[in-house]
């Protein structure tokens, strides 16, 4: 008995153990020590630039921006559909949200080939570095959002049991807070231009 | 046989991902028409793939994996030898694993200090080619920095918190298994570079040489990486387990210290070990990708790099000496009979380190050429940690101040960490203020300082803890004779060695470079003979374990009369840690006063039984 509930690994709990609480803090942890790596990459870019930028299709960036900050919000609706119990709408909102991701991410990849400056200049470095560990991310969210969704489909989740979705979706907040820092640093302030 | 597939399928798993990361790069260049094989890019993206491999292969496929699936998890729970070389869960296997595996690589690193002390030892005759030298001394230094890094909070931590704090495992006892499995792969990567071209930069990998050099710089950048990702996931784990994992009854006031001390400092890894792999993976970019972080003809700054790289590593240090303080601490409360003195103003000496470390890292910097302004502030950062230190200190000596003390090996190894790190906090002083450490920087005296604290401060507690808990991990005794003939020994010998090395660094002998003046020659004789001597009292300790842990007579439960929950279950501790789920009752280091027992095990224990009950003494 206790051999096969130690197999189980993470569901073996202490005495009582609040799973959930437990796994919210591990997680919560975990972007805390991510958000380091952004900061710290986040705090390169103005070291070496200051607040000077090179152009950038400003277009394209404030699309891919709402488009991002809009699959936030049918993430949550997705995680509060399946709370409530509501499969269906959990189901297409999961979907419209990897959509909305691969869209971000194809934005990006655009943006990077049509890019005037490379990546051999100060700006250039941070551009694609800081981008590319982002969507970097982003690519990552979607492989766990497409992995939640299958499970969806499968049958998996309830009411009472969805932590695969609410983790996902936390994680998918998180990749959206970042660029909410990231977008400005990078787009929008704008030195003076030489 | 199980020990056997789990490793082989990871090496396995491992090369056939190096295979298809290496290969896939190769078929995308040539489609994009460029010459399919770049030595940087090929075996970075291979590396990736290989260590996926890897973790895919010794257990990550068979417990997350399968899950996904809807497939049956099997079992990872083997009996005897056969369950250290598997994806075991349990953390008393996980710590035994990290302790072993660190033992062994801390051996080969100081056999990599005899061979700098051989090369040292005369000034003319040279044992090393330059690059050479400068590998051994690389590699010295990284592995030393990964022992003291995850020895402790690995090793000992593992094994230690969760029963402590009476709870049966970690809160995430698969990441924790990941953890560990992450660090063969590092040991095998850093192990691996002076056959691949070697490293010329010592273990700081400071730009513009780590971009520039033709070696295996990107290897050991992804190895290391590699590391701190293993030491984020510890990190958090510890965090949360001690948030939620303890038993009832323990509270925070009455956390044994050295679970206080794991809790700073797995704070401290979580929060700064990315400076080190975001500071690496920049290195990485600029060597693979041709970003230009730190080129500075095209708009970069090398200084970014130390920024970046001091950010991590200068909390670094007390990741490495906070869980030393922590044993240390533990083993001066149990063996001189008699309460901790000052718990509340120890906890805040930790706390305080925590806070303070973040802020102080600009010190290491003072000679790179970064603004005056920013002088003063470091300097007076960094000495303002040596109060939360002093906090410390201030404990452990009222704590022995009219005890009984009881001096076993582990206590002895305990004193000796408040002794050398007394010597290595007056020296840091020099270091710390910006006039004296512009004539001492990169000397000897800097190498001196910094083996006080981290070495006779943290190794000299993890020596501390090996024996303290090796009863409880192995069911049996070690030689106490061999275990202080091994103190006497490593404690003189370790005193002799870098009490001397502070002479040729204040005579300005520099720290990386194997030539100094010729009049140091007698003095640099005489650290190698002292050296090599000193290296010798290791073999003591290996002996002692390796005989102690096979043939050594049984241990008791609570040999050393101790109050703490560990001491309260059998030796070794059954599966689950506790026959009977423990509740705490009172204080850890209560010893002579009439309050009760710090815990009880099992619920038919009476609620407050005096002094008794599961462990006074």
């Amino acid at each position: 008995m206790a051999l096969a509930a130690h197999a189980q690994g993470a569901e073996h709990g202490s005495h009582g153990l609040d799973r959930l609480r437990v796994n919210r803090v591990g997680l919560w942890l975990f972007f805390f020590s991510e958000s380091v790596i952004f900061g710290l990459l986040l705090s390169a870019r103005f070291f070496l630039e200051g607040i000077e930028a090179d152009h950038l299709d400003q277009l394209l960036g404030l699309g891919i921006t709402v488009l991002l900050l809009a699959s936030s919000i049918t993430a949550f609706t997705a995680e509060t559909a399946i709370a409530r119990g509501n499969r269906s709408l959990c189901n297409w909102m999961l979907l419209a949200t990897i959509v909305m991701g691969l869209l971000f991410a194809g934005g990006v990849a655009f943006e990077w080939s049509s890019a005037e400056f490379t990546k051999e200049e100060a700006f250039g470095t941070s551009f694609f570095v800081m981008t590319g560990l982002h969507a970097t991310h982003v690519i990552s969210g979607v492989a766990m959002l497409a992995m939640a969704w299958v499970m969806l489909l499968r049958g998996h989740f309830s009411p009472k049991s969805y932590w695969g979705i609410e983790g996902t979706v936390k994680y998918w907040h998180f990749v959206d807070v970042v660029w909410v820092f990231f977008y400005p640093a990078l787009y929008l302030v704008q030195g003076v231009h030489s | 046989m199980r020990a056997v597939s789990t490793v082989s399928s990871g090496i396995a798993c491992g090369l056939i991902g190096f295979l298809i990361g290496a290969g896939l790069t190769s078929l995308l260049r040539l489609a994009f028409g460029e010459d399919p094989w770049s030595k940087e890019l090929n075996s970075t993206v291979g590396f990736v793939f290989g260590l996926i491999g890897w973790v895919m292969g010794v257990g990550l496929w068979s417990q997350w994996g399968r899950e996904w699936f809807g497939w049956s998890v099997k079992p990872s729970n083997h009996e005897g030898w056969e369950r250290y070389f598997t994806f075991n869960v349990d953390h008393k296997v996980i710590g035994i694993q990290y302790l072993v595996t660190f033992v062994i690589v801390f051996l080969l690193a100081g056999f990599a200090a005899m061979m700098i002390r051989a090369e040292l030892m005369d000034n003319d005759a040279r044992v090393f080619s330059n690059p050479t030298y400068n590998t051994v001394l690389g590699l010295h230094g990284i592995m030393m920095v990964a022992v003291a890094v995850a020895a402790v909070i690995g090793g000992l931590g593992n094994y230690a918190v969760p029963i402590m704090i009476g709870a049966d495992d970690m809160a995430f006892p698969r990441l924790n298994a990941l953890s560990y499995w992450l660090v063969p792969p590092v040991a095998f990567g850093l192990l691996a570079t002076p056959f691949l071209g070697g490293i010329e930069t010592g273990w700081t990998a400071y730009p513009p040489l780590s971009v520039l050099s033709d070696s295996a710089q990107t290897f050991w950048n992804l190895s290391i990486i590699t590391f701190g990702l293993s030491s984020i996931f510890s990190g958090l784990n510890f965090v949360v387990t001690i948030i939620f994992l303890r038993a009832p009854g323990m509270t925070w006031s009455r956390l044994p210290v050295f679970v206080w001390a794991m809790f700073a400092t797995a704070f401290l890894a979580l929060m700064y070990t990315q400076g080190f792999a975001t500071a690496l993976l920049m290195v990485t970019l600029d060597r693979v990708a041709g970003t230009v972080f730190f080129d500075a003809s095209r708009g970069g700054d090398p200084l970014l790099y130390q920024h970046v790289f001091w950010f991590y590593s200068h909390p670094a240090v007390y990741i490495m000496v906070v869980p030393g303080f922590g044993v240390a601490l533990e083993v001066i409360g149990h063996f001189s009979r008699k309460p901790m003195f000052a718990y509340r103003y120890l906890v805040g000496g930790f706390l305080g380190i925590m806070g303070l470390s973040g802020i102080v890292w600009a010190h290491h910097m003072f000679t790179s050429g970064i603004p005056n302004y920013m002088h003063g502030p470091f300097l007076v950062m960094t000495e303002a940690i040596s109060v939360p230190t002093g906090l410390i200190f201030l404990s452990a000596l009222g704590t022995i101040w009219m005890g009984k003390l009881v001096l076993k090996t582990p206590m002895l190894f305990a004193l000796a960490v408040i002794f050398n790190f007394a010597n290595g906090g007056v020296t840091g002083i020099f270091l710390a203020d910006v006039p004296t450490d512009i004539h001492l920087h990169d000397t000897y005296f800097v190498v001196a300082h910094f083996h006080y604290t981290i070495m006779g401060g943290e190794i000299f507690g993890l020596f501390a803890g090996i024996y303290y808990w090796f009863p409880k991990m192995t069911g049996r005794m070690y030689n106490e004779m061999l275990g202080k003939l091994h103190f006497w020994w490593m404690f003189i010998g370790f005193n002799v060695v870098f009490f001397t090395m502070h002479w040729p660094g204040i005579k300005g002998m520099n720290r990386r470079i194997p030539i100094y003046q010729d009049s140091l020659e007698p003095v640099n004789l005489f650290i190698s003979i002292s050296a090599f001597i000193f290296g010798a009292s290791f073999l003591v300790f290996f002996y002692n374990m390796v005989y102690s842990w096979i043939w050594g007579p049984k241990a008791a439960d609570n040999p050393w009369h101790a109050r703490t929950l560990e001491w309260q279950t059998s030796s070794p501790p059954p599966l689950h840690n506790f026959p009977a789920p423990p509740r705490v009752t009172g204080h850890p280091y209560d010893y002579g006063l009439p309050t009760p027992a710090h815990a009880v095990i099992g619920v038919a224990a009476s609620p407050a039984g005096g002094g008794g009950g599961g462990g006074g003494g």
